[in-house]
């Protein structure tokens, strides 16, 4: 482990690390580029940077012309604009063409804190993902989001992918030789008797998770799913085999995401129980970060709970 | 095709005013209205005016064309198959299921579509984001686009324009089809849109006001625009025009929004434009 560092820093810092070896990068922020990270490109690669205003849907419309012309446009605003305001422009204008942009949504969840529901966006997973083509994706630390970051710059086609505003610990930096692989997941934990699924930052606190349960006699796996779509079918249906009940745990609304995810493609091959764990279907509020994350059960202590009340129902 | 002249240029808007016609009664679907009153634009740019191969769709350094009242791809649709981008015999499988010539323009499906548009507003900042493209990589394409005057009561219109502005995309040609005619009624009626060419002038365009069917004031136009093409300005051509402009009984009637003709308007259509059935 080492220091804590945000999703978002490390993405601000990989667009700079790769600008040289992929010309064809450009960034598009709409006045956030402070709170986004992009700040150093811009400064860095101005002539490649094209500060929007406040104008989100635009700058999904301008991504799409640039994209159309041959480069690779990373336009990046906070997951509650770039998901939400902008959803037609990025289903219409981005996905439906399937046009080479990548749509980079930062400070996502209720880990927002202080800003409060308005800028809590735990939406955005259902949003892009229901859009046909659109590859969602959401890495849990600073060494995957520069890898995923650079596998989006070797993916041709629409992405959105999700920033978070909190400073978290490594977890993938000691798995030996990782290699992200878009719609590959990563297992950071064996286990047999449940298996946690999780994405974002509830990744750390699965493997916390995890540990609480190995005390009390469980044994969990933990998979970092960090593509949402496409999903790694393969790592889920295993896990079901072997495990015999999955606890999906998202910092997103349980509709439609993660949680939905797993649910879905599991009920139809394998059905085991799947407790969904996340932002229970209602809105955020202010405060600092981590007193809302716990206000609103996401928590450590709250993903073992729903690993036993997994195993309970395998066992009924 | 610089030298097309322009006794020629009105009979190809007729012959594609024609096709229109007869795309939209073989498909029962489809918008005849603002198709006809884009003829003589569409077929001044596509004609004369770009620089285009439509025997390489896909070549870099082409001009774009950006129909950002893409519900009008009747006329680009006629405009694009007598270019040759395709055959002329695909214009009647328009609406159809399986057809390279979907409701809306498609640039995956359709050879010579530069962007996918249908959703009022959208198509408009995408081609800023092309003209920009163009500088940053040096090249002296210019971006084309026909923007409907309903359709500038969208919002993003006007974070298009700021970004033209911006940016300085004297690469960036609009047309304003001012039919003054939207769904629901006239744009007076349904919002007004308070004097359009003076929004885009202070948006910081240079606005030419143009009787948008008159092929000879459309060729003037695109004429003196090309010898400002460095002014450091985007253009606006502020286009009055007739929607269903060629069809008596569709001239500034709403109603031929979105409608087909049954056969006995098909063909009295057909004789007033002077085709055959």
């Amino acid at each position: 482990m080492t220091d804590k560092i945000a999703t978002r820093v490390a993405y601000g810092n990989a667009l700079v690390e790769f600008a040289e070896t992929y010309p064809e990068l450009v960034v598009l922020d709409a006045d956030l580029a402070g709170a986004t990270k992009t700040q150093t490109f811009m400064d860095t690669y101005p002539e490649r940077f094209f500060d929007m205003g406040i104008s989100e849907n635009n700058m999904m419309g301008v991504a799409a012309g640039l994209a159309a012309c041959g480069l690779k446009p990373f336009a990046t605003t906070f997951a509650m604009f770039a998901a939400g305001r902008s959803w037609e422009q990025v289903r219409n204008s981005i996905a439906y063409p399937h046009l080479n942009v990548k749509i980079v949504g930062s400070h996502g969840g209720l880990s927002v804190g202080e800003d409060g529901a308005t800028h809590q966006c735990i939406e955005d997973f259902a949003l892009m993902r229901a859009i046909p083509d659109m590859t969602v994706l959401c890495p849990c630390d600073a060494h995957e989001m520069r890898l995923a970051t650079e596998a989006l710059l070797n993916y041709d086609g629409p992405a959105y992918m999700r920033l978070g505003r909190l400073a978290v610990e490594n977890v993938t930096d000691s798995v030996e030789n990782y290699k992200f692989e878009l719609g590959k997941s990563l297992q950071l934990r064996d286990g047999e008797d449940v298996t946690i699924i999780a994405n974002g930052m509830m990744v750390q606190m699965a493997l916390k998770a995890a540990d609480l349960l190995k005390e009390q006699g469980v044994s969990a796996r933990v998979i970092n799913m960090h593509t949402i779509k496409p999903l790694d079918e393969e790592a889920v249906l295993k896990a079901a085999k072997e495990t015999g009940c999955i606890v999906t745990s998202e910092e997103a609304n349980i509709l439609g995401g993660l949680g939905a995810a797993v649910s879905e493609y599991i009920s139809g091959i394998y059905p085991v129980p799947v407790i969904r764990h996340g932002v229970r279907d209602e809105f955020g509020r202010s405060g600092k970060a981590p007193l809302v994350l716990e206000a609103y059960g996401l928590t450590p202590e709250m993903i073992a709970e729903s690993a036993k009340e997994s195993i309970q129902l395998k066992a009924d | 095709m610089k030298n097309t002249d322009v006794s020629e240029l009105k009979k190809i808007a007729n012959e594609l005013r024609q096709s229109v016609i007869k795309m939209v009664y073989q498909a029962q679907s489809g918008h005849p209205g603002g198709s006809l009153s884009a003829a003589e634009i569409v077929t001044a740019l596509y004609f004369r005016e770009m620089n285009i191969d439509p025997q390489n769709p896909k070549w870099e350094d082409r001009d774009r064309f950006v129909l950002s009242k893409g519900h009008a791809c009747p006329i680009q649709y006629a405009a694009l198959a007598k270019r040759g981008y395709f055959d002329e015999s695909e214009l009647s499988t328009l609406r159809k299921e399986g057809s390279i010539l979907q409701g809306h323009p498609d640039m995956k499906k359709t050879p010579g579509i530069d962007i996918s548009t249908g959703s009022l507003g959208l198509g408009f900042p995408s081609a800023t984001g092309m003209a920009i493209a163009a500088k940053r990589d040096g090249k002296d394409y210019r971006v084309f686009v026909v923007l409907g005057d309903g359709e500038c009561q969208e919002g993003i219109v006007w974070e298009g324009a700021q970004v033209a502005n911006k940016y300085q995309l004297d690469n960036l040609v609009i047309f304003v089809d001012n039919n003054n005619l939207q769904i629901d009624g006239t744009c007076d009626e349904v919002m007004p849109n308070i004097d359009l060419g003076k929004k885009f002038a202070a948006f910081g365009f240079e606005v030419y006001e143009i009787n948008g069917n008159d092929m000879e004031q459309v060729v003037d136009v695109l004429d003196r625009i090309a010898e400002k093409r460095d002014s450091g300005k985007p253009k606006c051509i502020f286009a009055d025009t007739v929607k269903g402009q060629g069809v008596s009984y569709m001239e500034n009637q709403c109603d031929w929004h979105g409608k087909a003709p049954n056969t006995e308007l098909y063909e009295q259509a057909m004789r007033e434009l002077g085709g055959t059935l």
